[in-house]
């Protein structure tokens, strides 16, 4: 066992802010003891970032936890202090009492944290600001009128337009956005020493994102905190960190300044963390690039619409949210076509109305079927759409809702199977066996559970049942989007390789660009429900014509400290629509 | 149990662990829902040892023809409101030796020359030797199997031995109390299992297809569950013709009663189904081309088997209250049926329960620790009931 590899601090007059050594927490479970943290250290520093990197069950989320005495009972901290360096001595919160006055002092005064999921951290029946006053009047003892005064103050420092009006109103009524500018609001009402921000972005679209990291650096250089930044996402890390710390199963594997970290890695994990990350910035050489355009399409979508209606109880239309507007495009035989879009842009929509999940409410899809007939998708009556979901299949989001808990890998692969009567017996079992070894999984998989696998593999079998009956074109709806990135390079990879063996299309729907690049010949650019761009992959990811595309383009971390693209972004008004 | 287990081999390609017990976990992989279920259920000891009561009762309504000392119909007529007798394990034979004889004390009777009330007391004199599987009362097990033996009783079957006293006709409690578990536990399971059907069909079409079916079901249920459960009973009692017997009044009242029941679970079915029916995986399972029944039936419905379960044993002991205090008000069964209602109809009045106290004691007894068993294991399946939470 190797201990952390730590790369030389230059600048050594930063004064540390909270100091960790030696952190390690086990998780007692049923039947192991999970040791979830291992002999961790670092120091957080005045008015610097610090970035805590890993994929998932790093233990990243834990060390925060135990940072703010708030473990779960399971969890025991075995070894280690946290110190918390201040003008009047040192505190050292490992020695409080986790349910006692001491550390409620350092909660949200001296500490504060803020949460990935900003709609569940908030309350939903009390307004943004009586809940940032209920902070102010407990930790700096305001009256009522002083702290809605100070409130509002706040507001405005996190950007909030009409700070004034928005403190009246509530958690439901911000966007996520807003949500987030809010809890950072509440975290920075008694001007913390340290801010936590555990994955603070990840719920938020690319220029959201964006903005909510520029308005952070900004307070905290105003401010002069030590920022800990909780991410999964190299990108951003190296658009906003000072200094990164790697971790894996528990461990810090290594540990140093930014720059250190992204051009000369020392460790085998993070040369093989930043490789994946980087081979997601430039497309992959896996695939065969040639224009398919010429050949005819196999899909061509002509105006599709969706207006999602409120009736009134005469099914009077009172006002309608217009999803997607006449949306037109093609999919050609053995090409991947990209949707990209940020959230409510309607790309999921798109997808499922040309699978008819959901009804479109006008317009065409014309699929052309191997015998060269074109028929229209959206005019089909039921046997015939039974007959086109053969053909055209879905691979969902989420590895661990797709995936029936209650049937064994067998039984999920081999229900398109099943229930269209292709085969049953022995030869099903081939079959089964087959596929899954298409996907790169063993064939013992088969009697055993979704719960027992993770959740590239759990993808991995989502992939294998779509191909089950031999389909014609794949609809992957953020289907690497729930993955690791080391994970997410391998089911791309995977994908690319089933394409050329099987010749299959991919409809690929996408929030995050550096997927749709490194995977999508052509690209589609969604925003507000209208198809605003559309070209080739590498055309519009590296020189996009239309405004939105800018500035989403350039919103995108960037991961390379030395060339910091989202900090420099162009910035795109929406025009009312 | 070992503190710290067999350490595993450190590769770091996944997070390191200590395992506690050797061996278990690892087959939790190819463990279906119900393995996962009875893992988590054992960790419940409350509602394990709940799970044993409840099969002990089982297990002596199913034999209580076997297990009671007499038949519940033996009137002693000499020997009424007896009380319950000690088992005593040694006897002193005429040599002054003692030796080990189950055996219990006669009675001895006095009159009071007042009230001309009889009273009992315990009589050392008079030593009834006791044994298991003697011969008794000849019964059919099972209303098959002629038999006379039975588990316990006395070596001279014209002996008396009332271990939980006796009624007012000199009846044994002890049998009464064994026959009345046979009647008391099982008439419930009739009404359960008809609404459980009901319950279950009704709440998932409803959740699943939505719309008007949705708006009809839920209107129906409102309705049911608006209307007074005990003027029904005591209608429906008064409505059903007097040639029926007794068992058979109470078999249609419980039947026509849980067609009134199986609302909640209903309700709670069609919630499951609002929220799964968006899961992705029924999407898939429509896209792979799925029909709704196995959409429903297939995918859908063996994720709330367990719950359905669950209610189900939460609603027993319901059934089970229900029949008693029915029968108490006597509107439920009548005599000569033997049930735990029927036999605390016997301890109604503050006299009875004065001089015999046992008549009102043991049969309350078994109704509360019924009851309670059921409560525990239908919690213990409910918290276990869903495997895959956390």
């Amino acid at each position: 066992m190797t201990d952390t590899y730590i790369h030389p601090i230059k600048d050594t007059d930063a004064t540390p802010v909270l100091t960790v050594k030696n952190l390690s927490v086990d998780f007692h479970l049923r039947t192991h003891i999970l040791h979830a943290v291992r002999k961790v250290s670092f120091a957080l520093h005045k008015g610097k970032t610090m970035a805590l990197v890993g994929e998932s069950g790093s233990g990243k989320s834990v060390t925060t936890r135990a940072i703010m005495r708030l473990l779960d009972k399971e969890a025991r901290q075995t070894s280690g202090e946290i110190t918390l360096h201040g003008d009047d001595g040192d505190i050292r919160i490992t020695d409080l009492d986790p349910k006692g006055k001491a550390i409620r002092q350092i909660r949200g005064r001296r500490i504060a944290l803020i949460f990935q999921e900003p709609m569940s951290s908030l309350s939903p029946v009390h307004t943004i600001g009586s809940q940032i006053g209920e902070a102010l009047r407990l930790h700096r003892g305001l009256s009522k009128r002083e702290a809605m005064d100070e409130t509002v103050k706040l507001l405005e420092q996190v950007e909030i337009k009409d700070p004034a009006a928005m403190a009246k109103r509530y958690t439901f009524e911000f966007s996520g956005g807003m949500r987030q500018r809010a809890m950072i609001a509440m975290a920075l009402a008694c001007d913390p020493d340290v801010l936590i921000a555990d994955e603070p972005t990840t719920a938020l679209d690319v220029t959201t994102q964006a903005e909510v990291m520029d308005l952070l650096k900004r307070l905290q250089e105003h401010r002069g905190m030590a920022l800990l930044l909780i991410t999964h996402d190299l990108g951003l890390v190296a658009e906003v960190a000072d200094e990164v710390a790697v971790m894996r199963f528990g461990r810090l594997v290594e540990r140093g300044p930014i720059d250190d970290i992204f051009h000369n890695p020392q460790t085998a994990y993070a040369k093989k963390l930043l490789a994946s990350t980087m081979r997601l910035e430039r497309p992959s050489e896996l695939r065969d690039r040639r224009d398919r355009t010429s050949d005819p399409a196999v899909l061509s979508v002509r105006g599709l619409c969706k207006s999602f209606g409120v009736t009134n109880w005469r099914g009077q239309e009172i006002h309608a949210v217009r999803a997607v507007k006449d949306a037109s495009f093609d999919l050609y035989p053995g090409e991947s076509l990209g949707i990209v879009g940020e959230s409510g842009s309607g790309k999921t929509t798109l997808g499922r109305m040309i699978l008819r999940v959901i009804e479109p409410t006008a317009g065409e899809i014309g699929y052309r079927e191997t015998d060269g007939r074109v028929s229209d998708v959206a005019a089909m009556d039921k046997p015939e759409l039974a007959k086109f979901h053969r053909d055209v299949r879905l691979i969902f989001q989420d590895p661990f809702a797709s995936l029936n808990p209650r049937m064994t890998i067998k039984q999920i692969i081999a229900e398109p199977l099943v229930v269209n009567g292709v085969m049953q017996g022995v030869e099903l079992e081939a079959r089964v066996g087959e596929l899954l070894e298409l996907v790169g999984m063993d064939r013992g998989a088969m009697e055993r559970y979704p719960h027992a696998f993770s959740g590239g593999q759990r993808q991995r079998f989502s992939i294998a049942r779509s191909l089950a009956l031999n389909p014609r074109i794949i609809i992957a709806d953020e289907a690497t989007s729930a993955l690791d990135v080391s994970i997410r390079a391998q089911i791309l990879d995977l994908l690319i390789e089933l394409q050329k063996k099987l010749n299959l299309s991919f409809l690929f729907i996408a929030h995050d660009i550096s997927v749709v690049r490194y995977f999508c010949d052509r690209v589609l650019v969604m925003h507000h429900g209208r198809i605003v761009e559309q070209g080739d992959a590498e055309t519009v990811c590296t020189a996009p014509k239309e405004p939105y595309t800018k500035a989403l383009l350039s919103a995108v971390p960037n991961p390379d400290p030395r060339d910091k693209r989202m900090v420099h972004r162009t910035k795109f008004v929406a025009e009312e629509v | 149990m070992k503190k710290h287990g067999s350490e595993i081999a450190m590769e770091e390609d996944k997070p390191k662990i200590t395992r506690l017990t050797d061996g278990a976990g690892s087959d939790i992989e190819v463990a279906g829902q119900w393995r996962l279920i009875w893992l988590k259920f054992r960790q419940n000891r409350v509602a394990l040892f709940a799970g044993w009561v409840i099969f002990f009762f089982y297990g002596v309504a199913l034999f209580c023809e076997f297990l009671a000392p007499t038949l519940p119909t033996v009137a002693q007529p000499r020997l009424t409101y007896a009380p319950p007798q000690e088992i005593g394990l040694f006897i002193e034979d005429e040599t002054g030796q003692r030796r080990f004889q189950l055996h219990v004390n006669g009675y001895a009777m006095t009159v009071d020359p007042e009230s001309l009330r009889r009273s009992f007391t315990s009589d050392p004199a008079n030593i009834i030797p006791i044994g298991f599987f003697v011969r008794g009362e000849a019964y059919d097990m099972w209303g098959l199997i002629p038999m006379d033996r039975h588990l316990i009783g006395p070596l001279d079957p014209s002996d008396q031995m009332n271990l939980l006293g006796t009624d007012k006709l000199g009846r044994d409690m002890l049998t009464r109390l064994i026959y009345g578990a046979r009647v008391s536990m099982s008439i419930g399971l009739i009404g359960v299992i008809s609404s459980l059907i009901i319950g279950t069909v009704l709440g998932a079409l409803s959740g699943y297809f939505g719309g008007w079916v949705d708006l009809a079901v839920q209107r129906l249920i409102e309705i049911i569950s608006a209307m007074p459960t005990i003027p029904l009973w005591l209608g429906f009692a008064a409505a059903i013709p007097l040639t029926w017997s007794p068992l058979q009044v109470y078999f249609i009242i419980t039947l026509i009663v849980s067609l009134l029941a199986w609302t909640s679970l209903a309700r709670e079915v069609r919630g499951r189904f609002l929220s799964l029916r968006r899961e992705d995986f029924v999407t898939a399972a429509k896209l792979d081309g799925s029909s709704t029944g196995r959409v429903i039936f297939r995918h859908i419905l063996p994720s709330l088997t367990s719950h359905i379960l669950a209610v189900t044993t939460l609603a027993i002991p319901t059934m089970i209250v229900a029949e008693t205090a029915l029968s108490f008000l006597g509107i439920g069964l009548k005599p000569p049926v033997v049930s735990w209602g029927v036999l605390l109809q016997d301890a109604q009045n503050i006299r009875t329960i004065s001089s015999a106290p046992w008549l009102l004691i043991w049969p309350s007894l078994a109704v509360i620790s019924v009851v309670l068993a059921f409560n525990f294991l239908g919690d213990g399946l409910r918290d276990a009931a869903d495997p895959y939470d956390s």
